[in-house]
């Protein structure tokens, strides 16, 4: 009895061997249907294995059954915390191989929106993040904030999140001024203050910063042979960001900033993010302020359907609605590489065209798929509950990782 | 043409495709731009050597993306497209090769550990083999999933479906059923070169189109056709001439025979029994005949 005593299992010489467990794919804080398969030396994680894929529905393959118009609403179901930054850089594709000017007031729509996204989408991560780190009370307050921008999305386009809203050629249809206004007022008064209730929560907390402050630190050169992007790459230090370098629609003619971080950890991810909000608000106040009337989608009657009451005056109208919606437009053959700034990184769209009415082939690139594959090298060494934080910090939807 | 897309605009391409078509050398098989996007077709060989040529002599530090495409009528298929991008000089070229089933492309993980799973996924998709990749599982499919879905002549709605069963307590695989066909329409327009036959069309093979005449046909004149006073005085007669006489033929002599009645066999029961009161004309009621013979009773 004295001996087994004496023979503690920790000072012992007994040999402790590793453990395998399953994180997910049922876990709340996977952000999904995430599975790893994680070595534990002990809390330590020696290796994680992602298995994705748990979420794949085959849409790159939909989409080559569909015509071009059909397959824009399967990009809203991708990332479906962002939806419209997914459609903006198919729209933007198609309209590189059509080479089709969009007028613009639809193209400051489009980025209107696009930053509505951005916003709708960091507080998802934000709200999530702190909530995979231990604390409640911000995620719910940046919740209300979230539900701000679906109803923004919902008097725009009719959805809260799969809005299709925008087209080729355009965006679907004009917003009403009211709504314009409402937003205005948004982003005045009631963003800055919840959003920055919330944050004065966190960025400063002790808690908070124990669990990501120097957690998962990626170097530069890392980031970029891992193809990390968006908050991911800034978080590292580099300026990078699709929008300033190389601007699509009007984002040449908006005055933001990139923020980046020092460090490279966690926390420098999260506070990308931040201030990522505070400087789509900026743009959004922008696009308020200098959007001109006008057209809203092309007058190029063979890309953009012509309005419903053109249409009861017109026969011409009314053939090109019919054709547009039965058969689609043809899209020169070709192929393009297109890729824009969605919340999480290059979203990023590969469209190959036939020449026909249908996409020959439609590769999407993920934000999601190089972050999480690099899972493996930023876990190594951290213990078990750190994996959240960093899986909190890459901001992965698998709608998005698995297609 | 000028550009009036609002698409992302990265530096210009000019220069750019002769000065990598000359840096690659006889790596490369053919250079091209198009749609403002400058494509690099190299041997499959060489890919590795020269995406290794591009990220450390020419600024492309970053691989985002590698794509399969497949293109069944082509000797070796699949097309592995290589996006790169420069975060130093701002520009994005799209490095591409070939091969088929069998031919294994080399891996880019040693230039780019972010190939690992981007491999994974083209192997998944299109069984595309990468020779070096020590990591080459299927990613996206699920486990024990059979074929490579992206190929153009893998089904759409796949081969197998899977369903929870209550019978077994556990998610069963089975042959995939549709209830109703699955619809892919056709809206390629017959006279912008369609190559498919017409419903109709192949008819025209079975009867080949007659003889060309020597002499074209010209409209008739009414002293072909006979049109004129004296055929229309014919035209205008009232009275035809009689029916040709029926009796002269007699019966048709391959005629069935005709219906038996039931003789002989038990009357049927229940409501359809009266089969006589339903065809024949009741001659107590006045408006039988006007309600087509069918019994008042029914």
């Amino acid at each position: 009895m004295s001996l087994q005593l004496e023979q503690s299992p920790t000072t012992g010489d007994d040999v402790i061997s590793n453990y395998t467990i399953n994180f997910g794919p049922q876990h709340p804080a996977a952000h999904g249907v995430l599975r790893m398969v994680m070595e534990l030396d002990g809390e330590i994680i020696e290796r994680v294995d992602p298995h994705v894929g748990l979420l794949h529905r085959g849409t790159e393959k939909l989409i080559e059954y569909k015509t071009y118009l059909q397959a824009l609403p399967y990009f809203d179901r991708l990332d479906y915390c962002s939806p419209l930054c997914m459609e903006h850089s198919y729209v933007l594709a198609i309209e590189k191989l059509l080479n089709v000017e969009v007028p613009l007031r639809a193209r400051y729509l489009r980025v209107l929106f696009a930053e509505l996204t951005r916003i709708c989408n960091h507080m998802l991560n934000i709200g999530a993040h702190v909530m995979d780190v231990g604390a409640m009370t911000p995620n719910l307050w940046v919740f209300e904030l979230r539900e701000d921008c679906l109803n923004f999305f919902e008097r725009a386009s009719g959805a809260r999140m799969h809005s299709a809203y925008f087209r080729p050629g355009g965006v679907h249809q004009d917003v009403p001024l009211k709504l314009l206004t409402d937003i205005g007022d948004w982003v005045d008064t009631r963003l800055p203050e919840l959003f920055g209730d919330a944050m004065s929560l966190v960025t400063d907390n002790r808690i908070f910063k124990q669990r990501n402050v120097d957690i998962a630190i990626v170097s530069k050169d890392d980031a970029v042979k891992w193809g990390f992007s968006g908050p991911m790459i800034r978080g590292s230090g580099i300026a990078w960001d699709l929008r300033k370098s190389q601007p699509y629609d009007v984002y040449d003619r908006m005055d933001f900033e990139i923020p980046v971080g020092t460090n490279g950890d966690c926390y420098d991810r999260f506070m990308v993010r931040v201030e990522e909000v505070y400087q789509s608000a900026r743009i959004i106040k922008q696009c308020l302020a200098e959007m001109p009337d006008g057209p809203i989608a092309s007058d190029d009657r063979k890309v953009s359907p012509p309005k419903r009451g053109e249409m009861k005056q017109s026969m011409e109208a009314l053939i090109h609605h019919f054709k547009l919606y039965t058969e689609g437009f043809h899209v020169p053959a070709g192929e393009v590489y297109v890729a824009t700034e969605s919340p999480k990184g290059e979203f990023g769209v590969y469209l190959v065209s036939d020449g026909s009415n249908k996409p020959y082939r439609c590769k999407i690139r993920p934000t999601a798929f190089s972050h999480l594959q690099a899972m493996d090298f930023m876990c190594k060494g951290h213990m078990l509950p750190d994996a959240t934080a960093i899986l909190g910090a890459i901001d992965v939807v698998f709608g998005e990782c698995d297609r | 043409m000028a550009v009036v897309h609002s698409a992302p605009k990265f530096a210009p391409n000019t220069g750019v495709k002769d000065a990598l078509a000359s840096a690659l050398g006889s790596m490369l098989v053919s250079a091209h731009e198009e749609h403002g996007e400058v494509f690099l077709v190299v041997e499959r060989s060489q890919l590795n050597a020269a995406l290794r040529v591009l990220r450390d002599d020419h600024d492309y530090q970053q691989l985002m993306e590698i794509a399969g495409v497949d293109y069944p009528s082509r000797p070796e298929r699949f097309e592995v497209c290589y996006c790169l991008l420069s975060l130093t000089k701002n520009h994005r070229i799209i490095v591409k090769t070939s091969t088929d089933e069998a031919k294994p492309v080399p891996t880019v993980t040693d230039i780019w550990p972010v190939a690992g799973w981007l491999e994974r996924e083209v192997f998944d998709m299109y069984g595309v083999l990468f020779a070096g990749n020590t990591d080459l599982r299927r990613i996206l499919t699920d486990y024990g999933f059979e074929g490579h879905p992206f190929r153009k002549d893998f089904p759409l709605t796949g081969h197998v479906e899977l369903r929870y069963s209550e019978d077994e307590k556990r998610v069963v695989y089975q042959p995939v059923e549709l209830a109703q066909d699955f619809r892919s329409f056709d809206f390629m327009s017959p006279w912008e070169g369609a190559d498919y036959v017409l419903p109709g069309d192949e008819k025209a093979a079975e009867h080949p189109a007659p003889p060309k005449v020597d002499e074209p046909k010209t409209t008739e004149s009414p002293k072909d056709t006979g049109a004129g006073a004296k055929t229309d005085a014919k035209a205008a007669e009232t009275e035809s001439p009689g029916s040709p006489d029926l009796d002269e033929g007699g019966p048709a002599t391959d005629a069935p025979e005709p219906t038996e009645s039931r003789e002989g066999q038990p009357r049927r029961e229940g409501r359809t029994a009266d089969t006589e009161g339903a065809t024949e004309v009741d001659k107590n009621d006045p408006d039988a005949d006007a309600e087509g013979g069918k019994g008042k009773d029914r």
